[in-house]
């Protein structure tokens, strides 16, 4: 359309596209140079041999086909494949448990605070709020404190007669301990030497690790105050007469929830478990200030292994190749969850529509 | 929600529109429902406050003090030796603070220019191109952050910026999300006003500065307070840009301190207060704008 207005309009139009061009050029070069550009070159340096000497481009670097994926996904290779598939694993549990805990608990506490008499709901909402806005780094801090051995955390499960973990330092998968409690300490024969991607089914079956646990309240402490936020604008649009026409039909207080409430809340359920997916499969900080992937590898995550393969072991090209992989995964998970959640018969144009705030608000 | 209600709360938050509200009398039910929701809500409160006040409290305790009293909120002796070592010890806590700012306020003056200028063109200006443009835009938009950590330092290293302020600002000062918003925000304005200064004969850029702009304050400071928290709170890109002890940020800085003598209550005070000290100017902005933040999310939700 732009260009058949162009010709008819002539001069105006001309520098209409002229100045569009200029105004777009810094975003456009910026852009492109650091978040194209990349992507190329990293394609390219996860198919060579490429060990951080020098340019990537260099003659001597060399082409190596798919041995970098072939390295860190098929088992003969030992240990890279090992540790991709324990990554896999500690953020495979990571997302099962944080996306489904932050979504209810923000859900919950939307609710809570859209009460329309709730006295000091301006307070509530910062109270909730405020972990969201501070930086990674200094709540992971917190968190190793609270979570100590001694720390507050484990003085209060004192209090109550529990004898707490020493968190952070113990690698024992929560399955496996609670499975323990039940006298199952080891492996059924059918899990142990089977398994998938270098770690066989009774490794899978372990659970987040202890430290990851914790991780996983971090987590879920930091995030639900943003998401809180989108329930709450939701819930404001929900009408009063919709809920009080269900009112007079009778219906509780849980079945007006359920049945009135809960159906117009879906495209922002919708956006919640986006942005929660795709966060949770991108835990980084977090290791890299709490934990450095101990104990005993159960919290390094894909993210965390591309950066240390890379940066550390010099395998630039297994780094590359886990950073596309993990591209893989969060849009491969993606569309299903799209599909899976499809709103049957609603119009395209009321469809869930990428949101940009947000998505700024919640890195 | 069930509409319970005292009258004379009903007008406490005018935000809410709670005009169509059924206005039921307070039985004895309701008031046990309304105390009971208090109760957990203040509960729920006091489990996301305390991590704070104990953060707070332990950076003025000594390490003794802090392993054998981690839930106490008053230090058996109180002690300033944490602010001491940040601010004249051994630590470059100060220089940290400082690149941290530096960066900070390039990202943020880079973000609000360049997403503005950007969005403008995208939301008013008519180019060929502008489609694919945009289809560019939200393409990048959803390729995560993490995935590019190693491609970034890969084009910073190719362009001789590794190690620098340019390698550590240059790539944050457009964010895909920051012109989306603008983008937005244009289109939600009228094309009369513009109209108005064109006949008057203002250019294009014109216009753009001494019209459209000046029109646009709260989606510029949705973008103010998105840039400087983002930049402030960023660690990732830092980490894969520079290795230089004197280009550390905050985050970078207080993450190395973290790393050192972990497992232990080692050092927490300095820790925990290397850790306050830099949430301060996030929590001030915060609070400054906590109306604005609050409807920033709001506003893209109903956008």
């Amino acid at each position: 359309m732009s260009s058949r207005r162009s010709r008819d309009a002539g001069g105006i139009r001309g520098r209409e596209a002229a100045a569009g061009w200029l105004f777009t050029a810094p975003a456009l070069v910026i852009l492109g140079l650091f978040l194209a550009l990349p992507i190329l070159m990293a394609a390219w340096v996860s198919v060579s041999d490429w060990r951080g000497q020098g340019s990537p481009f260099s003659s001597s670097v060399g082409f190596v086909g798919a041995d970098n994926y072939r390295g860190i996904l098929s088992a003969e290779s030992g240990l890279p494949a090992r540790d991709f598939g324990t990554a896999l694993r500690n953020n495979f549990w990571y997302v099962v448990l944080v996306v489904p805990l932050q979504t209810i608990l923000s859900l919950f506490l939307a609710v809570l605070v859209n009460r329309k008499v709730l006295r000091g709901r301006g307070f509530f909402r910062t109270a909730f709020y405020f972990p969201s806005v501070t930086s990674s780094v200094a709540i992971v801090i917190v968190f190793l404190f609270l979570f100590s051995g001694s720390g507050a955390v484990n003085k209060s499960l004192s209090w109550l007669g529990v004898n707490g973990p020493n968190w952070f330092a113990d690698p024992r998968g929560v399955a496996h301990v609670v499975l323990g409690v039940f006298g199952i300490d080891g492996a059924p024969a059918l899990l142990s030497d089977n398994g998938f991607l270098s770690l066989s089914w009774w490794e899978w079956l372990a659970g987040p690790s202890v430290a990851m646990s914790a991780l996983i309240m971090l987590a879920v402490f930091t995030t639900s105050g943003t998401f809180m936020l989108l329930f709450i604008a939701a819930l404001q649009n929900v009408s009063g007469e919709v809920q009080e026409a269900a009112l007079l039909d009778g219906a509780s207080g849980w079945q007006r929830f359920r049945f009135v409430t809960l159906p117009l809340l879906r495209p922002t359920l919708f956006t919640v478990l986006t942005l929660g997916l795709i966060g949770t499969w991108q835990v980084f900080d977090q290791i890299f200030v709490g934990t450095q992937g101990g104990p005993a590898k159960t919290t390094i995550t894909p993210a965390y292994l591309s950066y240390t393969s890379s940066f550390l072991n010099n395998r630039w090209g297994q780094g590359a190749a886990i950073a596309f992989i993990l591209f893989a995964i969060i849009v491969v998970l993606t569309l299903i969850q799209r599909w899976v959640l499809r709103e049957r018969g609603v119009p395209k144009r009321k469809r869930y529509v990428p949101d940009a705030a947000v998505v700024g608000t919640t890195r | 929600m069930t509409a319970t209600t005292v009258s004379t709360q009903a007008t406490e938050d005018k935000s809410s529109s709670g005009a169509a509200q059924t206005r039921a009398p307070a039985g004895p039910r309701t008031v046990l429902t309304t105390s009971m929701t208090y109760a957990l809500l203040a509960l729920i409160a006091i489990i996301y406050i305390f991590p704070f006040l104990i953060q707070i409290a332990t950076s003025f305790k000594t390490d003794n003090d802090a392993a054998a009293n981690p839930v106490s909120l008053i230090p058996a002796n109180w002690t300033t030796a944490t602010y001491q070592t940040l601010f004249g010890g051994g630590l470059a806590f100060p220089t940290w603070a400082m690149n941290s700012v530096i960066v900070t306020v390039f990202v943020t003056i880079g973000r609000v220019l360049f997403c503005s200028m950007a969005g403008y063109a995208l939301a008013r200006l008519r180019f060929r191109g502008r489609g694919l443009l945009f289809a560019a835009l939200i393409a990048v938009m959803a390729v995560p952050a993490v995935v590019l950590l190693i491609p970034k330092f890969l084009v910073v290293n190719t362009l001789g910026i590794y190690d620098s302020y340019a390698g550590m600002i240059v790539p944050l000062l457009v964010d895909a999300a920051g012109v989306f918003i603008m983008k937005n925000f244009f289109e939600s304005i009228p094309m009369s006003v513009e109209e108005a200064a064109h006949i008057d004969g203002a250019g294009i850029f014109r216009t753009f500065w001494s019209v459209v702009l000046p029109m646009s304050r709260p989606a510029l400071i949705t973008l103010v307070i998105l840039a400087f928290q983002g930049s402030w709170n960023e660690l990732s890109h830092f980490v894969v840009s520079a290795q230089d002890p004197d280009l550390y940020t905050l985050t970078k800085g207080v993450a190395t301190l973290a790393a050192g003598g972990q497992g232990q209550a080692q050092q927490f005070p300095l820790k925990l207060g290397a850790a306050a000290l830099m949430t301060i100017p996030v929590a001030v902005m915060f609070f400054i704008f906590q109306r604005q933040i609050m409807n920033t999310a709001e506003g893209a939700e109903k956008g």
